[in-house]
């Protein structure tokens, strides 16, 4: 079963979607994500996320924030979420 | 007179233009208040994912962050008004700004000192004209608000509540603004900000439990993280809420407005209409009256 991905700004909704793999920057360091993961709750650090999916994905700049995880649905939660550049948020 | 009939006229297009104006405002609120109304739906992923993540880390650190703790003594308290840059929005700033003087006074009746945050150039200028004091005050925004405003506001909240009362911080931090129920009902509200009241998933998800969660680095610093966060984003809310609340107000205020106008260019065009009849009745009794009188003359000589 995908993860169930929803990846959201303070004023908007930016991504969701199904995705085989999230990787993100925690203040801890680097973690990915997989179906299966056990329930996470951790803080961000100013850096890159991606999502990789069967559809597409995406890859966005997030200044801290926190994502969740439990039972596969991975909430990406930041104040300001910025798209790469080169890398269009709808790919595919 | 045909002096009068040109005043009556001069009015009825004065008025016109006045109709042109309230017209387009209604106009333009009326479509604004569907972004603001967006606006508000947009943030609300964010509101319900930064709150269950604070009721899942509040559980599990131990309650005792500063931005909970309700203060033993309370000797300062914020009051956030939430009012408008502009007028010609009915009562909506003044339904604001006597709820902030009920909360001020009710305050103060309980010994506590009041420090004002301002929003919006009508509360500013409430507050200049009577000449009090201003802690904070904000401009500029309050029809289309933007996170980072929110942001600027939440924070330097947050700072003040941090310090000592004695040192120009605040014990506690209430919110005045304008809750948007419906399109003809908005109603102003009082919220406490800070301390935070978290409500710990009661009735939201239904029969679903809180997952244990990992932490990292470790409770505590994700709910340090957090909390912060969750304070811009009520304020966030609050002055969405407000700008929808505003719009609607000003729509409405400008409907009446353009009715009226219509009103009277209808009374006004009465009276001209009267004023050009009784201006030829005269004109024809004149000239009657003068042929009458030539008429006459004419058969004595």
């Amino acid at each position: 079963m995908p993860l169930q991905v929803e990846l959201v700004a303070a004023d908007r909704s930016v991504w969701s979607g199904e995705a085989t793999l999230v990787r993100a920057r925690t203040v801890d360091g680097e973690i990915g994500i997989m179906t299966g993961h056990q329930p996470v709750l951790a803080v961000l650090s100013d850096g890159e996320v991606s999502v990789t999916g069967p559809g597409g994905g995406t890859t966005v700049h997030v200044d801290g924030g926190f994502f969740s995880v439990d039972s596969d649905r991975v909430t990406i939660v930041a104040e300001t979420v910025t798209e790469v550049a080169g890398r269009p948020a709808e790919a595919l | 007179m045909a002096g009068q009939l040109r005043a009556y006229r001069r009015q009825i297009r004065s008025v016109q233009a006045t109709k042109k104006i309230t017209r387009a405002m209604e106009l333009i609120a009326a479509s604004r208040i569907i972004k603001a109304q967006a606006n508000v739906r947009a943030s609300t992923p964010y509101a319900r994912a930064l709150t269950r993540a604070v009721s899942a880390a509040a559980s599990n650190a131990s309650l005792d962050h500063p931005l909970i703790t309700e203060k033993p003594q309370v000797r300062r308290a914020a009051v956030l008004l939430l009012s408008s840059d502009r007028g010609l929005a009915g009562a909506y700033s003044s339904n604001v700004l006597r709820e902030g003087e009920r909360l001020t006074a009710a305050l103060r009746a309980d010994g506590k000192d009041v420090a004002p945050y301002l929003v919006g150039r009508k509360a500013a200028s409430f507050y200049r004209f009577r000449r009090r004091d201003i802690t904070a005050e904000w401009a500029g925004f309050t029809d289309s608000p933007r996170y980072e405003h929110a942001k600027e506001i939440g924070e330097r909240l947050v700072e003040d509540f941090g310090r000592e009362a004695a040192e120009g911080g605040v014990d506690e931090i209430h919110v005045v603004y304008t809750h948007f129920v419906s399109m003809v009902t908005q109603e102003p509200r009082v919220i406490r900000l800070l301390p935070l009241e978290v409500v710990e998933g009661t009735g939201q998800d239904d029969g679903e439990l809180q997952p244990l969660y990992e932490f990292e680095p470790s409770p505590e610093a994700v709910l340090d993280a957090l909390l912060p966060q969750y304070v811009n984003s009520r304020v966030y809310n609050c002055l969405l809420q407000a700008a929808a609340s505003e719009l609607a107000a000003r729509q409405r205020a400008m409907k009446s407005a353009t009715d009226n106008a219509d009103e009277l260019i209808k009374n006004l065009t009465r009276l001209a209409n009267n004023a050009r009849q009784a201006d030829i009745t005269q004109e024809i009794t004149e000239i009657v009256g003068g042929a009458d009188a030539l008429a006459s003359s004419g058969s004595r000589g």
